[in-house]
Formats: structure tokens, sequence, C-alpha cells
């Protein structure tokens, strides 16, 4: 009786466990792939910035809160340049991959994401929102249309869009 | 200028006075000469100074520096984390007609501890934990409940199993409530009265991305138990408190958020006897919700639409074999700090009836957030039933998460 009251349910279950893909959830993409494709394929050695001082302070003020290292990786070629940044969303961790040109987003992406809930953000279809994007003070120029239960990642996301476009910036202004 | 090249001026120096001094016999310095070396030895040194000044501070600034990565970084590797939410209100409304009385209260009315911890990175713990109403116990209005308790495994990249105590998938307020991320100081009485949020139950969810923006929630959980005369689905809560599990519930949930703003889900909850067996005319019980979610740039409208359709007796008897109600909300943030809402809402947990049970309110109010994520709230309401009085009046409100 019980077995055919849910038996319904429980067939869909399996045919949902059974016909899932076996990718490990969470990473979309190793950084390593990210930078490469970035680079189509001829990615620059890194380079390294290290957070200290007035550096530290803004990036500090962009985020809300001291940035989870000392020295940032990234990749610089031809006028663009890669990084590779981590954010809290609501509990763990996020990775997003950003590439900067000419002071805008040219993409950004989410490499490895382990929130329980809020993974809306990395569907193309939002990231695209931030192409194009720039920093104007302490803020993006452009409004980000959020998805519903996913505004902590969404703040996560526009966080490390502002350190990146900031640190490129700089980069830029420092080579001058 | 460095330290060596300094010491070197210095040396210089120093030969220079001494090879005038073992050559005095052909020219001994004057005064004035001797001066200007004592000014430019004088020079070097407060040069030295500066040097030496600038380096201490570049060594306490990566001090700094170090040590506030380094806490931002036990942060991001930390396995185990909290936090919580709480809200504090102020009702002043006052009634008008049979049976409605005033409500002039301020009441602490929810502190939220989560705890959770990742086990590894596919395999997590989450828990919240709810005091209600900042005093329990006998004689006190208050409760302490565990609102939520369970495991989550990731079992590939689009699929989620999660068991234990977890909120149901249903509504838009049910799985995220916290103050700073909804207007209005008490939450809208459609999805408190008629889903009934915060609704929790144990059982077993499977969570299955099929696209990009379209996900599936089925769910296999403990169900409610109503009791004669009290047909409402909140009375029927059972909080996975030594509940009864004679009839079990199912329910699944389709979620489309494919477009940035938008979010459309409709969810369908089924249990064969409401009463867990244990009331005559009592009998099986299906709820149906849906609801629409849009934001544009600093406008939001929020719609909701849901229905619970009773079998039995003795429940159509008492008109709550339909019970049904939605609301409406448009908002508009005009800036980080400040928004400002209206929302109509109406249910009737008696629909089934012949005569006229329907509550309708009219609300609108304003959210000032003095950081994102704390925010004071106040709104005027207006509510009317349609079998007894009327109450209106405002709420104030103080709440936060973190």
């Amino acid at each position: 009786m019980m077995l055919k009251k849910y038996s319904l349910l429980i067939i869909a279950t399996l045919l949902l466990v059974t016909v899932s893909q076996l990718f490990a959830r969470g990473v979309y993409q190793t950084d390593k792939d990210f930078i490469s494709e970035a680079f189509l394929n001829k990615p620059p050695e890194n380079s390294r910035i290290m957070l200290g001082g007035d550096v530290r302070k803004r990036v500090t003020s962009l985020l809300g809160h001291p940035y989870g290292g000392l020295i940032i990786k990234y990749w610089e070629k031809e006028g663009r340049t890669a990084w590779i940044l981590k954010e809290i969303g609501k509990t763990e961790p996020i990775t997003f991959g950003i590439i900067i040109k000419n002071s805008k987003i040219e993409k950004i992406k989410v490499l490895e994401f382990r929130e329980s809930r809020g993974w809306e953000v990395k569907y193309p279809a939002f990231t695209k929102q931030y192409n194009g994007v720039s920093l104007e003070g302490d803020k993006l120029d452009k409004n980000i249309d959020g998805v519903s239960g996913a505004t902590l990642s969404l703040w996560a996301m526009n966080g490390v869009s502002k350190v990146a476009l900031y640190l490129s910036q700089h980069l830029s202004n420092k080579s001058k | 200028m460095s330290i060596k090249k300094s010491l070197k001026g210095l040396v210089a120096l120093a030969l220079a006075i001494a090879g005038t001094f073992s050559a005095n016999a052909v020219a001994a310095p004057s005064n004035a000469e001797i001066f200007d070396m004592m000014q430019e030895m004088k020079k070097e040194l407060k040069n030295l100074k500066a040097e030496n000044n600038a380096l201490k501070g570049t060594v306490e600034e990566v001090v700094v520096s170090t040590d506030e990565a380094i806490k931002a970084q036990i942060k991001l590797a930390n396995k185990s984390h909290w936090g919580g939410y709480g809200e504090l209100h102020y009702n002043n409304l006052e009634g008008q007609g049979p049976g409605v009385s005033d409500t002039k209260q301020i009441d602490f009315h929810r502190f939220v501890l989560y705890f959770g911890h990742e086990f590894r990175d596919d395999l997590r713990f989450f828990s919240e934990f709810e005091l209600e109403h900042s005093l329990s116990g006998n004689g006190h209005p208050g409760e302490v409940e565990l609102e939520q308790g369970y495991i989550q495994y990731d079992y590939n990249e689009t699929t989620q199993i999660t068991g234990g105590l977890f909120l149901m998938p249903i509504g838009i307020m049910n799985e995220t409530h916290e103050p700073d991320t909804f207007y209005g100081v008490e939450r809208n009485t459609v999805e408190k009265n008629i889903i009934p949020a915060t609704w929790w139950e144990a059982g077993v969810m499977l969570t299955k991305e099929l696209k990009p923006g379209l996900t599936v929630d089925v769910a296999l959980t403990s169900g409610l138990e109503a009791t004669a005369d009290k047909y409402k689905p909140r009375d029927g809560r059972q909080k996975v408190a030594n509940a009864s599990a004679r009839s079990l519930a199912s329910i699944g949930r389709v979620k489309y958020t494919a477009i940035p703003g938008l979010e459309l889900a409709a969810s369908l909850f089924m249990q064969t006897d409401y009463c867990q067996g244990v009331v005559v005319g009592c009998g099986s019980a299906t709820a149906f919700e849906t609801h629409a979610v849009y934001k544009k740039d600093k406008f939001q409208l929020r719609a909701l639409y849901a229905a619970w359709n009773i079998d039995g007796d003795d429940v159509k008897a008492k008109g709550a074999d339909k019970q049904n109600g939605f609301y409406l909300e448009p908002s508009y943030r005009f800036n980080d700090k400040w928004g400002a809402f209206a929302r109509y809402e109406t249910y009737d947990n008696k629909d089934g009836n012949s005569t006229d049970t329907e509550v309708e309110a009219r609300s609108i109010g304003f959210n000032y957030w003095i950081d994102p994520t704390v925010v004071a709230k106040f709104d005027y309401v207006d509510q009317s039933k349609a079998d007894a009085g009327d109450k209106d009046g405002i709420n104030i409100g103080l709440g936060y998460s973190f």
C-alpha cells in the first residue's frame, strides 16, 4: 500500500539520480582552464600584487571587509588582465574568474560554488549583465538585476568585480 | 637614496676632513668650509632618518595587512560557521467591530541562530535554532524551535540530496525570510495563514537542475496533523516534535530563474490523511502554490497565489475544504538606503462555507537599510475581516541578519 502510494515519487527520484552526470558539483571550471581559455591557450606567466597600504584600504572599502589574502595573483597580456578572486556568499567561499580590458569587465564567471542556495548567479544569462561594466567611485556603473534568494551571491559577485576593476586600474596607473 | 650611499658620503666626508688635516701643511680648511661640511652631514642624517621612518612604516603596514589577511583567510577556510537573524516589532493597531481587539504590543518576535558545518566539499550540515517571542515556557508566549537541521549532499554538478529537517519548497518567504530581504514589519498574512510559513518537515528531498535556470525539487516528508475544528494548515504543523507519521506527505516544486530578475515557481503538496487518521470526516489534502518575483532596476513586483483542497465531510461542513489567498506587492528601491512598498492581500481559511469569511488587508510603508543587512521598517496596515470587524494602525520594526 505504502509502496504503491509513493511509487511515482520513488521512480521519479531514482530516474533523476540515475540520469545525472557524474561530475563533482561545485567546480564548474578550474582556475587553470579559465586562465588558459582567457588567453586562447597561450596564457602569460602570472604576476603578483601585494595588498598593503592604500591598496588594501581601498580593497577593504570596496568589499566591506578585508580580502582573504595578502598577495593576489593575476595574468596580464596585451592590455587584458585576468583575476581569480574568492568571496563568501552567505557562508561559503565562491571562486570567480574575471577578465578586465580597458577598465571594463570583459567577462566574469563562477568557477566554484559551494553555497546551498543562490547558485543561479552562475548562469551566463546572469553573468553577461556584467560585460562592459566599469567602476564609478565605489560602485559599479550599472545596476545588476538580482535573482530572488541569491542576494548574497550577487553581493559577492559585485564585490569581486569592483576589486578586479580597481586593481586593474591601479596597475595601469602605476605603469604610466 | 640608500643607507649604503649615505654611509659612503659620511666616510668620504671624514676622509676629506682627515685629508685636509693631514695636508694641514698645505691648506687648513677654513671655518666656513667646515661649516659647509657639517651642514652637508646634517642633511645626510635627516635623509637617513626619513628613510628609516619610511621603512618602519612599510614594515608596520605589512604586519597589519598580514594580520588582516590571515583573519580573512581563516574565515574563508573555516569549515564551521554561524550566523543569525532577529526582528523586534512594535504594533499599534486599533480594532473596530465585534470581537476585534486592539493590538498594542512590543515583541522581540524572532531571535534565530544558524550553525553549519562543511564535512567535505560535497557534504554539509545546516541548522537554524529559533526563539520566538522572547520568552518560552509554561504560561509564556514564546517557543524554542529547531527550524532547520539537515545534511545536504551534492551528488553531482546538478543534483543535491537533502535529508533531515528542512524548510518546505513552497512560497516566496518560506525559505528566505531574513527581515532585511522583505518589506513590511510583519510577514504577509497569505503565506502565514495559507502556506503556512514558516513550514518545515522532516524527510528526504532531491533537487535537480534540469537546465540552467530550471530546477525541480521533489520530497517525501512528514505531514500535517489537523485536529477537529482546527483545520487551518497553520494549526496542523507538527514541527517534527514527536510527530505522527501515520500519513506521510510529498511535495514537488518547479522553479524557473533563467532570466535575471525573474523567478517563476509552482509547488504541489499532497497528503493522504490531513488529520493523521484521528479525525472522522477528515481526508486527503492537496495544496497548490504559484508565485512570481520580478525585479527590474529599482522596481520589484511580488505576486503569489496559494490554495488548499481538503477532503472529508467534517472539514467540508466547517467550510475548511477550500482555503486560499493571494497577494500583490509592488515596491521601489530609491537607493541603497530607502525603499517603499504597497501590498494588497486577501485570504480565506473557510472559503468552502456559504458565509463570507474573507480577510483583506492593504499595507503601505518603507524600509530604511542602516546597513545592507540591518533594516528599520515602518508600515501602515488596514485589515478587514468580512465576518468580524476591522483593524488598522502602524507597525515599526528593527531587523538584522548576519
